[in-house]
């Protein structure tokens, strides 16, 4: 038992869960036929549940899952796994399908019209009484959470934002606040804003399918699952004290110690490489970071464009085309800030505090 | 049968009934089911027919309709508990300790709190399935972006009400949100780029003038900010969201109802 839980701590960092999700969710998406089967996700369904009563028996795991607001998080990576299992599932349904040239199970019924009387408003109201029961049940049984009353001058940690906003503060352990608190924010608004003109991709409108829309698809599901809830799960349950790292069966200790060994770019090209010591003038210090970051944002488009992504370019035209890029290029920068701090500390690839600029 | 139905024909013969529904028992034909969605102003959001595959709860998953319905059950606890709470720093903390000892029945709170936090997760998986069947594409681009905004909206109101318990939790979960603000580019004390906004020597931007400044009325999350975040989270929000709400339910029936394959 023991050695089980210390081996699943030894295996939890921000890196190995990470990784080991993106593996998982292409491994997924790439062989969803075999894994969408019924079978295989009620083996996955005992595993999750299975991970989870085995945890409970932990006092420190249950300490934190018990919290009061973290109970919906709970219920919310059931409910996020369930849907994303039925969607493809239907996916792939559907795509088989239209391969057979037969139609999709929505197609076969999108000309018959019903009454919505009794038809809809009946499920709406069965709707809202189980939700309204479930609510009432839930309230009974779980009181809300009331702390000590408000007091600016002692401040606990972890201090944490609200849970569905633990995405964005996982990100400023790479990012400073400006990016990760103002810029992405608006960057995942606007993106979600633009995805209706950016798509033109006719097809898979009204209906469950993946083939016909796969770029589309796994970026969504990418950003959505992996990028978004996978880093509030970590926020929430992972992140203790000092906004270290914490296994699940770890006890969230305040002294913990992470030594702080992070470089900055400029840091590894003048003193571990050139050996000369930092230039004065911030511009000449930093001018290899700002150099590589505006070659990434100015040159990769057009190398995309000519390579992977030419048909799209084509498709797109110039417009498109740019905008997906001004949100594609940050959302893999964010990936690639990661596996740089993983592999080699690196803190900022600018780092300009003169003027609050890092990046 | 007249003499088997006649209480329940009594009811729906009166004058009291008959004032009140105009039309007759609609589950007995067709044009009376017509009749009761568009005779009734609620029901009237509806179409009188729908698509067979789009009233399907394994295509919707009725996810819109409980978001809605959340909505609504917050906006009744809410005024419940306006009837309690005072949105000074001095009572604030004691009128949730009183919801919770003093107030009979008392789990209005605790109602509110988790339909605010389903709430959040069910606008998440009904954008979820709106993108997953492809109902975002042409003509539904805008009635997407009307749920952007309402998903953003949906995110404020919950971060707004995070605030008013005025507890620990509520206080610093609001500081280390609100700190961001501080960063943004030219705007924030703390954002890349402020420093270049003054005129002559004077700064435009400092900690006393600046994004977070106007969101918490204060250089701190204290009273002033109590009070801007009780009335952005009974007031504002919750009209903005009232009347996007009616854009968004109008839209989806001047585009044609819920998708489905052409
Ligand atoms: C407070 C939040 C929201 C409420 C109350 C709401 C309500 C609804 C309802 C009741 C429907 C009918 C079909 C269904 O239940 O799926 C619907 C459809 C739709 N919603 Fe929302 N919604 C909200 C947020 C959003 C968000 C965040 C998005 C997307 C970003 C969105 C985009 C759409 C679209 C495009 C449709 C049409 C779907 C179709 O025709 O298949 N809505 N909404």
């Amino acid at each position: 038992m023991q050695q089980l839980k210390d081996l699943i701590n030894g295996f939890s960092s921000p890196q190995l869960i990470i990784t080991g999700a993106s593996i998982f969710f292409f491994l997924y998406l790439y062989f969803r036929k075999f894994l969408t089967e019924p079978s295989v996700s009620l083996f996955f369904l005992t595993l999750l549940v299975g991970f989870f009563a085995f945890s409970m028996t932990d006092a420190n795991f249950r300490e934190i899952v018990l919290k009061p607001d973290n109970v919906p998080i709970v219920a919310m990576i059931y409910l996020i796994a369930f849907f994303t299992w039925f969607s493809l599932r239907r996916a792939v349904e559907n795509d088989e399908a239209i391969t057979k040239g037969g139609s999709t199970f929505e197609g076969k019924e999108s000309d018959q019209k019903l009454y919505t009387w009794p038809n809809l408003i009946y499920q709406e109201f069965i709707c809202s009484i189980l939700v309204g029961v479930v609510l009432l049940i839930w309230s009974i049984l779980l009181k809300a959470p009331l702390e000590e009353p408000a007091d600016p001058s002692i401040s606990p940690n972890p201090s944490k934002a609200p849970w569905y906003f633990l995405g964005l503060q996982e990100m400023l352990v790479y990012f400073d606040p400006w990016l990760a608190g103002v810029v992405f924010p608006t960057l995942i608004l606007f993106g979600l804003m633009a995805i209706p003109y950016i798509d033109k991709n006719p097809k898979g409108n009204g209906y469950f399918t993946f083939v016909e829309r796969r770029f589309a698809i796994t970026l969504f599901l990418y950003g959505w699952l992996i990028m978004w809830v996978l880093l509030i799960i970590m926020g929430t349950f992972l992140r203790g004290p000092n906004w270290n790292f914490f296994g699940p069966y770890e006890k969230w200790s305040v002294h913990k110690v992470v030594p702080l060994v992070n470089v900055n770019l400029s840091e590894f090209v003048y003193v571990k490489w050139l050996n000369t010591g930092l230039p004065k003038h911030w511009f000449l210090r930093e001018i290899f970071g700002i150099v590589a970051t505006v070659l990434y944002f100015a040159v990769t488009p057009f190398i995309l464009a000519k390579t992977v992504l030419k048909r799209m370019y084509i498709q797109l035209g110039i417009f498109r085309y740019a905008i997906l890029m001004i949100l594609l290029l940050p959302m893999i920068g964010l990936l690639l800030k990661m596996l740089l701090r993983w592999s080699f500390n690196l803190k900022y690839i600018i780092a300009i505090p003169e003027y609050f600029l890092n990046v | 049968m007249a003499d088997k139905g006649s209480w329940k024909d009594g009811i729906t013969n009166s004058q009291v009934w008959k004032s009140v529904f105009r039309h007759g028992d609609p589950g007995k034909d067709r044009r009376n089911q017509a009749l009761v969605v568009l005779s009734n102003v609620f029901l009237h959001l509806h179409p009188v027919q729908a698509r067979k595959s789009g009233l399907r709860m394994s295509f919707t998953w009725c996810m819109g309709g409980i978001t809605f319905f959340l909505f609504l059950v917050e906006t009744l606890t809410g005024i419940l508990l306006m009837f309690y709470y005072r949105p000074v720093a001095e009572y604030a903390y004691n009128d949730i300790v009183a919801l919770r000892e003093h107030v009979p029945l008392g789990i209005m709170r605790e109602i509110h709190r988790w339909g605010a936090h389903a709430m959040v997760v069910t606008v998440w998986l009904h954008m979820f399935r709106v993108f997953m069947t492809g109902s975002y594409k042409p003509p539904r681009e805008f009635n997407w972006n009307v749920g952007v905004i309402l998903l953003l909206l949906t995110l404020l109101l919950s971060f707004t009400g995070y605030l008013l318990p005025w507890d620990q939790l509520a206080i610093w979960a609001i500081t280390v949100g609100s700190n961001m603000a501080r960063a943004t580019p030219f705007l924030g004390h703390e954002g890349p780029g402020a420093a270049l906004l003054k005129l002559g020597d004077i700064k435009l931007i400092h900690a006393g003038a600046d994004v977070r400044f106007a969101l918490l009325g204060g250089r701190f999350v204290a009273a002033p900010a109590l009070m801007r975040f009780y009335v952005l989270h009974c007031i504002a929000i919750p009209l903005a969201a009232a009347v996007l709400m009616a854009v968004h339910f109008w839209r989806i029936r001047r585009d044609g109802g819920i998708s489905g394959p052409m």
